[in-house]
């Protein structure tokens, strides 16, 4: 039977290729680290929609319901404008850089993330008013208290910007411009070898990439059922 | 912080509360003193929750007057109100109490002591560790009034606190009442049971439609009712 490339990528896989590792680190990094820094912006942001009323809040329900539904490329576009050498930051150097990718994941994960947030904290919130009301509990506590306890539901929330961020091509490669060794990730390299024909890598790259999702989802299950189990 | 005695007589001159246009509370007028509980009766709808989340503060009067003690604009600091269906926080039993005790502002190295004392109180010291949303009805409505305890309450307000328990479960929160009647915390509760009125009342309120039937001591109430409705009441006839 000839090789399809099914073969040559689980021995790519196995052997443990220094460039395919270097490839699946990075993704790795600039996906975690977005979904990072997504979650400190977007979880007290969920939150503060969550807990406030204010004119024009359904409409920003709404808006941030539709940002979920952010095309990537145009956030790369965007990005790219911000970060290009006559952009308005253009003097930090960033574009092409795992910064930039970082920064354009953000801005594609950040609503998946506030908006999952604002309605698991919402839900809770609902469950708790009466009681935190009659705690005399003050606004800084409570939403300190609502994503504390809200930290398992969350989890669901991170996993959801996760996938956006790891599954993600069109922002990345405006922004990073698929370096070799430097801002070639997994997505951008499979795009670049099938392309060339080398099904190969692009094939153990696609196992590791969905591999990846699933050992992280199942972890991050994992820890919310043990969590649960625990804390209630 | 006002010596809790003087947060007393709660008074409530003709307090009208509306929701979505009905009235909920319609010219209430009563006056809860310290002592023996105050039990609150009455069939659904009558007001009677209402009555408890006014006194605390979380439903404002559309009209009318609530004082504590003859203050009108300084509810007391230490109340504290349990909830017919209490929310238990997403944390072990333990946890509960210890939230309540920060949100009480007890220092942090007395909290420990205290969740202690207050487990122990509500029979349950040996759940400490125990998810609070794993336990039984019953379990939680103790656990919801050791966190209201955690306030160190001069009044306390318990809203249907034996709704849907078992009799052991219900007998373990009338000794907690009794208990804490008997350290000086003026209770006030409402109860759909009125076993549990006879057993606990020290003064009953009978609500209807949003005013204040008739009250009296629990011993004349049921002995000998003024009034039609509470006659019909007691006997176990329906209030329309």
């Amino acid at each position: 039977m000839p090789d399809n490339g099914n073969v040559s990528a689980l021995h790519l896989v196995l052997s443990g290729d220094p460039v395919l590792l270097a490839i699946v680190w990075l993704s790795l990094t600039v996906s975690l680290s977005a979904v990072a820094v997504s979650a400190l912006i977007a979880v007290p942001i969920g939150a503060l929609i969550a807990l406030t009323r204010f004119p024009g809040r359904e409409g920003v329900i709404v808006f941030l319901n539709a940002m979920m539904g952010l095309p990537p490329v145009v956030v790369g576009l965007a990005v790219y404008l911000l970060l290009s050498r006559s952009g308005p930051l253009g003097a930090w150097g960033l574009l092409f850089t795992p910064t930039a990718m970082i920064i354009a994941q953000t801005v594609l994960v950040s609503p998946i993330i506030a908006a999952l947030a604002r309605q698991t904290i919402e839900d809770l919130w609902t469950e708790y008013h009466d009681e935190l009301a009659a705690m005399n509990v003050g606004p800084l506590r409570r939403i300190v208290t609502l994503i504390w306890d809200a930290r398992f539901s969350l989890i669901t929330a991170l996993l959801a910007g996760f996938g956006r961020a790891a599954a993600e091509v069109g922002a990345i490669i405006i922004v990073g411009g698929n370096i070799d060794g430097f801002t070639r990730t997994m997505t951008t390299a499979i795009a670049l070898e099938t392309s060339k024909g080398d099904l190969p890598l692009a094939i153990g790259l696609g196992l590791v990439l969905i591999s990846i999702v699933i050992v992280i989802n199942a972890a991050a299950w994992g820890a919310r059922r043990l969590g649960e189990h625990y804390a209630g | 912080m006002r010596n809790p005695a003087l947060d007393l007589p709660l008074l409530f001159v003709d307090v009208r509360i509306r929701a979505r246009g009905l009235p909920i509370l319609d010219g209430v007028s009563l006056k809860i003193e310290s002592g023996k509980p105050t039990v609150l009766i009455g069939p659904n709808g009558a007001g009677k929750t209402t009555l408890l989340r006014a006194a605390m503060g979380l439903v404002r009067p559309s009209s009318g007057l609530i004082t504590w003690g003859g203050h009108e604009q300084s509810p007391p600091v230490r109340r504290a109100i349990m909830f017919q269906r209490p929310a238990m926080l997403r944390r072990s039993t333990a946890a509960n109490v210890r939230y309540a005790l920060a949100a009480a502002n007890v220092a942090r190295d007395k909290r420990e002591t205290r969740v202690a004392e207050l487990l122990a109180d509500v029979g349950l010291a040996q759940l400490a560790r125990r998810p609070a949303r794993k336990l039984s009805g019953g379990e939680q409505q103790r656990l919801a009034l050791a966190r209201a305890l955690a306030r160190d309450p001069a009044i306390l307000l318990l809203d249907e606190p034996t709704a849907s328990l078992d009799p052991a479960a219900t007998k373990a929160i009338e000794d907690i009442v009794r208990i804490v009647t008997a350290r000086g915390v003026k209770v006030v509760m409402s109860t759909h049971d009125l076993g549990q009125a006879k057993r606990v009342g020290g003064e009953i309120v009978l609500l209807h439609r949003g005013r204040v039937i008739e009250t009296g001591p629990a011993g004349e109430f049921f002995a000998a009712p003024r009034t039609e409705e509470a006659r019909k009441f007691i006997a176990g006839e329906l209030l329309v």
